[in-house]
């Protein structure tokens, strides 16, 4: 039988012309950039956006200059309408949630780095991998339409709750058609992300060189691996849910409107439909959404530490399975987002159990890589500082998690701060945070240059001790009753605790701010950084094992073999500390 | 982190590796899948029966509503399941010719290009018969918007029909690569195409019980 790795049946030729090498590339790292970019807008623009709430929530009344040039509705006079900060709102979390979280991590590093640490060319259909991203820009400009249409971005939040998002202009201001283009947005964004899965499903299986199995692969391939399978499963169910918004929407159909639903004094012709159906469909793609942000990021930490820590993990494989049961068991969750949706209390219970499982292997993984860590001679660079950085935000994040995950206590938790300070602390920060160290550790072998460590560490404690500024006060605000998407708290009961939104303000313009330093490191190193070596950081893996930055078919036409585990660090009677996956060396058993 | 120069390791001649937990050596690594476009076909498959899961569950949610009024299916839409599933015949009828023909046996090429070609015929008579269904419908009254009903059966014989679309687009590729003078087609891309094909016949058939059955 045919061994494909040795023979793929997809290579492309060289690309030649600025169009064909920069543009439409088939190259799976040039595309790994563009989602990388297009990330990095998204994650700008969604910056500004929380700036702009956070001005808004503790000077309700104050002008921010320009804005009434974005929208003389939304913002007259540049001060922020409570609608308006609704629609900055549904954008904040629209951008960082699609295009930041599930873009960089997974399909940027994903796309750049799972052939190449897999031994093979390319992905294993270049042009569908071409598409995907093209396909995700084209989502993104039809979102970020919205901004400019006279209706508005839609007020309904990220998860566009029906009947609200469904019933049209009568509900507010957004809903015509900003909320459409959201939902075409969101449906275009399914189709890229269902083929960028399937791309990173069939590469693993069927492309990995000679002696590359399973169990070899490096963390990361593992995470990405699993994570497509998540994201195969979750964006087809996510499609079809947009397509019934749509229809509910733009043809008349009632899959989400309910009879008799009276909205601004107007009976809607709409009868019989299920606002829970739509929490139902979305939530069975929100939550493994949660993991799909959240895995490449363990993936990466986990790379980037044992790299930076000289030693094998504690069991490198048994991390592979808990993000393995993590990928399983989100399946079975999503109903932890309904507890107050009005369902039978016993599916609350039934959602409950697996909730509170989930967080077995999430702990296993979390106490492999502290009792790793344990006796480490840690090398502190900023790749590995942002690694345990991350380690922090999901363990501070993840533990409140333990509250939430029990429909009693979040019945009263539910829809307040304390929520949006679990869910930015675990899946926000912390999988960005991953990002950053992807970011440092790999920006080596995508430019040939290196990162100005110095920027890179301070980079780091402007974001570590601003995440904890901003979010972990949330929390208490949460526990007071303090509610999310008000966009105001002057004359209620929380006025009291307006010095602590002050605060958390105030730190969210300097936290966002030290994200400039990342920006010009960044851009600066790209010119002006160290010239970097093949193997800068010495590590194993085979991205490692060709130059910086590698050429356009990786290997050089060759095909490399790969003899050992990803992680053969710490190695005695070796000629150096560690034997690189393609070395042929012997390692004999202590 | 200080950036040293390890010398370069000896690249030394035994491939065996006592430690490491990757299993077997080099050589006894067994041969994977043999094509990614395998994978990549019932990967799709997979996706695309997610889809439709999403789609049937959302119909028994939305059942629960109570506002359910049966549609009389059209008698053309039964024909068009016939044609479909014969479709699929003449498919598998153009595969084996496909590969039966040794290189430069013009008669099975031929065979299977004439077997390929009704298996277009009947592709589009499927999809213009589903038009003539949804004709028929409004013609009765339901359109998409009507009843309940009325809006699945157009979302599930739409999305369906869309589909089957690009399975068309698929067995047009074929039949262009077939067809000319120097042929590279592999074995794998037919037999990928049928999958697929012969899928769009069984989701039919799965679609056509939950209609009857539900709506």
């Amino acid at each position: 039988m045919q061994e494909p790795s040795v023979q793929p049946a997809h290579v492309h030729a060289p690309p030649e012309g600025f169009l064909r090498k920069h543009v439409f590339s088939l190259d799976h790292k040039v595309i790994g950039k563009q989602y990388y970019g297009l990330g990095l807008l998204a994650v700008f623009i969604g910056m500004v956006l929380s700036w702009l709430m956070r001005f808004h929530l503790v000077w309700p009344t104050v002008s921010v200059p320009g804005l009434e040039f974005l929208s003389k509705v939304g913002a007259p006079g540049g001060v922020i309408t409570p609608e308006y900060y609704l629609s900055l709102m549904t954008m904040h979390g629209t951008l960082m949630v699609f295009f930041v979280l599930t873009n960089a991590p997974f399909a940027g590093f994903g796309n750049y780095f799972l052939p190449i640490q897999l031994g093979a060319e390319d992905m294993a259909f270049p042009r569908f991998n071409m598409m995907s991203f093209w396909v995700t820009f084209v989502a993104f400009l039809v979102l970020i339409t919205t901004f400019f249409i006279p209706d508005g971005p839609p007020i309904s939040g990220w998860t566009a709750y029906a009947p609200l998002s469904a019933v049209g202009n009568d509900a507010g201001p957004g809903l015509g058609w900003g909320q459409s283009l959201w939902a075409i947005s969101i449906a275009i964004f399914c189709i890229g992300q269902l083929l960028g899965s399937l791309n990173f499903i069939a590469t693993t299986l069927d492309l990995r060189t000679k002696g590359m199995t399973l169990m070899r692969m490096p963390a990361c391939t593992w995470a990405w691996f699993i994570t497509a399978c998540i994201g195969l499963m979750a964006f087809a169910v996510l499609l079809p849910a947009c397509l019934l918004l749509i229809l509910d929407k733009l043809a008349g159909t009632s899959f989400f409107i309910p009879s008799g639903l009276v909205v601004g004094d107007k009976l809607q012709p709409h009868a019989g439909g299920s606002p829970l159906l739509w929490q139902h469909m979305f939530w069975f793609f929100g939550h493994p959404e949660v993991y799909i942000a959240i895995l490449p990021a363990m993936g990466i930490v986990t790379h980037v530490l044992v790299t930076s820590m000289r030693k094998p993990m504690l069991s490198a494989k048994v991390i592979i399975y808990s993000i393995m049961s993590i990928g399983f068991l989100s399946w079975l969750v999503w109903g932890h987002h309904m507890f107050v949706s009005g369902m039978n209390p016993f599916s609350s219970l039934l959602f409950s159990f697996p909730t509170l499982t989930i967080t077995i292997p999430a702990t296993i993984v979390t106490l492999i890589w502290l009792g790793s860590l344990y006796g480490a001679n840690i090398q502190i660079n900023s790749a590995s500082l942002f690694a345990l950085g991350f380690i922090s935000m999901f363990v501070s994040g993840g533990i409140s998690g333990f509250f939430l995950a029990q429909p009693s206590i979040d019945i009263y938790l539910h829809a307040t701060y304390f929520v949006v300070g679990h869910f930015h602390m675990v899946m926000g920060v912390a999988a960005i945070f991953g990002i950053f160290s992807g970011t440092y550790f790999w920006y080596p072998k995508m430019t040939g240059r290196m990162m100005n460590e110095t920027l890179g560490k301070l980079h780091f404690w402007f974001s570590f001790i601003g995440t904890y500024c901003i979010f972990m006060p949330f929390h208490y605000l949460g526990l007071i009753g303090n509610v999310r998407r008000y966009s105001t708290f002057v004359d209620d009961f929380m006025a009291p605790y307006l010095p602590v939104h002050k605060f958390i303000s105030i730190a969210a313009f300097i936290t966002g701010a030290g994200q400039f330093i990342f920006l010009f490191n960044l851009f600066y190193s790209r010119f002006r950084g160290k010239q970097a070596p093949a193997n800068p950081w010495n590590a194993t893996s085979l991205e490692w094992s060709i130059p910086s930055p590698p050429p356009w078919d990786n290997f050089g036409g060759k095909h490399p073999v790969v003899y050992h585990d990803a992680y053969q660090y710490g190695v005695k009677g070796s000629l150096g500390d560690y034997v690189m996956q393609d070395s042929p060396e012997t390692i004999l058993e202590e | 982190m200080s950036i040293t120069a390890f010398p370069p390791v000896t690249r030394q001649a035994p491939p065996l590796h006592p430690r490491g937990s990757g299993g077997a050596n080099v050589a006894g690594i067994e041969p994977r899948s043999p094509s990614a476009s395998t994978s990549g076909v019932w990967i799709g498959i997979f996706a695309i029966t997610m889809s439709f899961a999403a789609f049937t569950s959302a119909l028994f949610v939305r059942q629960g509503s109570g506002d359910w009024i049966h549609v009389v299916l059209p008698r053309l839409v039964y024909m068009n399941t016939g044609v479909l599933l014969l479709s699929s015949l003449t498919l598998e009828m153009s595969r084996r010719a496909f590969a039966g023909a040794p290189k430069g046996n013009a008669g099975a090429l031929r065979r299977s290009v004439l077997w390929l070609g009704i298996t277009l015929v009947f592709g589009f008579a499927f999809v213009a018969g589903q038009y003539q269904v949804w004709k028929q419908l409004a013609a009765q009254g339901l359109y998409l918007a009507t009843t309940s009903n009325s809006s699945f059966l157009y979302v599930l014989t739409g999305v369906h029909a869309l589909h089957v679309l690009g399975g068309i687009a698929g067995l047009l590729r074929l039949l262009a690569r077939m067809t000319r003078k120097q042929i590279t087609l592999p074995m794998s891309s037919v037999a990928n195409t049928a999958i697929y094909w012969h899928f769009m016949g069984i989701l039919w058939l799965y679609l056509l019980l939950v209609i009857t059955v539900r709506l």
